[in-house]
């Protein structure tokens, strides 16, 4: 299953999708990249007059590439034509440094376990500068539905 | 390790998954994870993978499926640690 064919599986909308590109992905991790756009609407909010990504959308980030990606591939070689749905189940993440409007970051993961449909990885995110942003781990059930 | 041992190591692994502190104090043999003690399903994964580690055993997919009470996983548990020793 090649990158694109993940990122066609993804189950977001245009609103909610922090997935630009996905470099790399095995069944050992996933590597993907996005650039947060200067008109994305909460930094009108977060914060007034100084726009910063809030750390729940560079968590969301990194468990779209990180866990999401990663589990539709690994959900991918064991079964067919099958629709996945994900549930974020827990998360613990360290901020290092904000991320500013128009910033790309990279995002890397390495799965822990993936046992009993539940994947668990560790995560990191990375600035442009090849500075780590965030880092932690996150957990979610995967759970493969027959298409409808 | 006889029946009351397992489910005495059970409760040890169970306790930080659940906040129903009424329920965890009376555990027994008819105690369910989820009815009882209100644990979701990405935790029970993880107290399986505990059970692993602490009884030194491994649990497969049709095992698991059946884990959802203190009766069923400690049959489990007792029978696997039975091929282990056998």
């Amino acid at each position: 299953m090649n990158p694109q064919e993940i990122l066609d599986k993804l189950p977001y909308g245009k609103s909610f999708l922090f997935v630009d590109e996905l470099l790399h992905v095995d069944e050992n991790g996933a590597k993907g990249t996005y650039t947060y756009a200067k008109d994305l609407p909460f930094y009108e909010g977060h914060f007034k007059n100084r726009p910063l990504t809030p750390a729940v959308i560079l968590t969301e980030t990194m468990a779209q590439i990180g866990l999401v990606c990663l589990g539709i591939y690994l959900l991918k070689n064991m079964e067919t034509d099958q629709n996945i749905a994900i549930a974020m189940t827990s998360n613990a993440i360290d901020f290092l440094k904000p991320v500013t409007p128009e910033e790309k970051v990279t995002v890397t993961s390495e799965k822990i376990y993936f046992r009993f449909n539940k994947l668990s990885c560790k995560v990191k995110m990375e600035n442009a500068a090849g500075e780590m942003v965030c880092k932690g781990n996150i957990s979610g059930m995967l759970i493969s539905k027959e298409n409808e | 390790m006889n029946k009351e041992e397992i489910i005495e190591a059970l409760k040890t692994i169970v306790q930080p998954y659940s906040e129903e502190s009424t329920a965890l104090t009376q555990i027994d043999e008819n105690t369910d994870f989820i009815n009882d003690l209100k644990i979701n399903s990405a935790n029970l994964v993880d107290i399986v993978l505990d059970i692993e580690e602490k009884f030194n055993i491994e649990i497969d997919n049709d095992s698991m499926a059946k884990m959802l009470n203190v009766k069923a996983t400690t049959e489990i548990i007792a029978q696997k640690l039975e091929a282990h020793a056998g």
